[in-house]
């Protein structure tokens, strides 16, 4: 017996230790593009890739601004350079640059913002009401259409989106923030509401009915007796269409070019004067997956919850 | 799984009894139907006329000029087109070798992470990140990654100057790796949620009939996770074959990159503008989509029956 349990403890340290290499493994590409994006210029385009170097943030500057590069010989006077802020400075002396305004991060960044969370609101309480309504009351043909609001889901984007595309065109919607939150509330209302009438389906009818025959209408008792109960459900499917409005590409890299354009869209396509900037595109993609990062840490509980559309509760 | 709740205490939906909750009822439900009309079905079938049309959605200043009706034109071109075979085999070997990966990964990694100790949580978290980034970013972020000049792949595992992401012989392989480093943890997600399920007590007996191991795992194990290792699959299936972001991250639509379907049903509709060849297209796609779903539920649905 003493024998076998010592066996397992060495079989559990293996499979520990097993674990830890697979997840070290597993960050190296997330490790890799922290550390570039915290290189200083000279050393992003190094052969064999250095590790160790005195982390900058220049390429946070560059991601966040536009420049103009000087002209060769030229160089600025020491009283311009005493005008430079400390941005500026980093800036000249890795890329021989100068700062002219703000770059486009902030106007995409912002894009992503107010479209996700827009279709986050509009998914979530759509997605409430309609998971409700199928919980608790028989709707004709009810297994149809629940197959039918999951099947738009798996509708391939590059499918839909040239007559969306000219539809778009035809109403004005292409390039505005208004198509994109419609598009995205489209697309996740599906998975909404599947998630949601799991959620909805597990609290207990008993208090509505009760609320009901207090003289409660039906309409309060969903705001006074339902909605407080799914409060849970609701963060976490939030959170969900979140993420999926935050990381959606095609359809904003189809749909928009300037006015409406969100990170994902625009990120991949920097090609600055001196040639793709790894260095920006770096920081970029860690300023832009942060958010996401952080959001699915907080969700973890429910991740598998999420990921199977409801189907498994634990 | 673990013991399911059912609906409230157990009472099925009721009709609604008054008009007042018949008009909530369809408060509720039509806003969201009305919408996925609009917004999935009307497309799709607009994209139906197309696809028999030739059309092309160039011209910005006209929109909806009469296109030309041509029938199914469109629908034998692309059958006999072996440029077409070669799209659909590449993205049919994607598949495979993608989920495939994450099939044998994802399970591997629950199996191990069934193993209790201090810090388990904390890996099962940092496993699953990638899972929930932005494809395009990922790609984008594996590009680097893979660069021939200065990425870190090549240097760590010797190769020397592969360039990944433009080797037309190889960058399938690229796009390959990054897939299933994305979606491995989300297969490993479900077949965790599958192995929490199997009851104790099934082991317990085999371990009295001096099971061994390799029985205990292809009678009890395999058979009570596949009804999940067949939801991860069907899904995985069916993005993996629309895939589109990763590919746009790592090779872009450069003449060197792989023929994968959505890429090149991007650069029909969008590069070259012919419309009804790429709705046409579309359809096709669409209906595979459709297929490989209504099979894989099926064969769920038979898997769940035998339990």
């Amino acid at each position: 017996m003493a024998e076998s349990r010592r066996e397992k403890g060495w079989k559990h340290h293996l499979i520990v230790v097993t674990l830890i290499v697979i997840t070290i493994i597993y960050m190296i590409p997330l490790f890799y593009i922290v550390n570039t994006s915290f290189r200083p210029w000279k050393d992003i385009k190094q052969y064999p890739p250095k590790l160790i170097y005195q982390p900058s943030i220049g390429s946070y500057i560059r991601i966040f601004t536009a420049r103009s590069v000087l002209a060769p010989g030229v160089e600025l006077s020491d009283e311009e350079k005493a005008g430079l802020n400390w941005a500026g400075r980093i800036v000249l002396r890795d890329t021989n640059e100068r700062i002219t305004r703000l770059g486009d991060l902030p106007k995409r960044y912002l894009n992503s913002i107010i479209i996700s969370v827009s279709a986050t609101l509009i998914t979530v309480i759509m997605g409430t009401m309609t998971a409700y309504g199928f919980s608790r009351f028989k709707v004709p043909g009810a297994g149809n259409w629940l197959f039918f609001i999951l099947s738009t889901r798996m509708l391939p984007p590059v499918v839909v989106v040239i007559p969306i595309f000219l539809m778009y065109r035809t109403i004005g919607l292409n390039d505005s923030r208004l198509g994109l939150i419609l598009l995205y509330t489209a697309f996740n209302v599906s998975f909404a509401v599947w998630v949601l009438k799991g959620f909805i389906d597990e609290i207990p009818r008993e208090y509505e009915e009760a609320a009901m025959v207090d003289g409660y209408t039906r309409w309060e008792v969903f705001r006074k007796v339902v909605l407080p109960q799914s409060v849970t459900g609701i963060a976490a499917t939030a959170v969900f269409v979140f993420i999926f409005s935050w990381n959606e590409y095609a359809f904003s890299f189809l749909l928009t070019r300037k006015t409406a354009q969100t990170v994902p869209a625009w990120l991949p396509y920097q090609m600055g004067v001196l040639g793709y900037d790894w260095g920006a595109a770096a920081a970029g993609s860690v300023l832009f997956l942060l958010p996401a990062m952080i959001l699915t840490i907080l969700l973890r509980k429910h991740l598998v919850r999420g990921i199977s559309f409801g189907a498994i509760r634990k | 799984m673990k013991k399911n709740r059912k609906s409230g205490s157990g009472k099925p939906p009721r009709l609604a009894n008054s008009m007042k909750e018949t008009n909530f009822v369809r408060i509720c439900i039509l806003p969201t139907i009305i919408l996925l009309i609009l917004i999935n079905i009307v497309p799709l079938l607009s994209s139906l006329r197309y696809s028999f049309t030739e059309y092309t959605a160039r011209k910005l200043t006209v929109p909806g000029e009469n296109p030309l009706f041509i029938g199914n034109e469109n629908y034998i071109n692309l059958l006999t087109d072996p440029s077409v075979w070669e799209r659909f085999t590449t993205t049919a070997r994607y598949v495979i070798l993608s989920v495939g990966g994450e099939m044998i990964l994802g399970f591997s990694f629950a199996l191990l992470l069934q193993t209790k100790f201090k810090g388990r949580g904390i890996i099962q978290t940092l496993l699953v990140l990638p899972m929930t980034m932005s494809p395009v970013i990922v790609g984008l972020m594996w590009k680097l990654f893979l660069d021939p000049n200065w990425g870190m792949f090549n240097y760590l595992l010797g190769l020397g100057r592969v360039d990944w992401a433009q080797d037309p012989n190889i960058n399938l392989y690229a796009i390959v790796m990054a897939d299933i480093w994305m979606w491995t943890p989300f297969v490993m997600l479900l077949s965790l949620a599958g192995l929490s399920a199997v009851p104790q007590s099934l082991y317990e007996a085999a371990e009295v009939d001096r099971a061994s191991g390799w029985f205990k795992f292809t009678r009890i194990t395999l058979p009570m996770v596949s009804p999940l290792l067949m939801i991860a699959l069907i899904f995985r299936v069916m993005e993996a074959f629309k895939v589109f972001d990763l590919p746009m991250g790592i090779t872009g639509t450069g003449a060197a990159a792989p023929p994968l379907i959505s890429i090149k049903l991007y650069k029909d509709t969008f590069l070259t503008w012919k419309t009804g060849y790429g709705s046409a297209l579309g359809y096709i796609v669409l209906l595979i989509v459709v297929a490989i779903t209504s099979i894989f539920v099926k064969y769920l649905n038979k898997a769940k029956q035998e339990d």
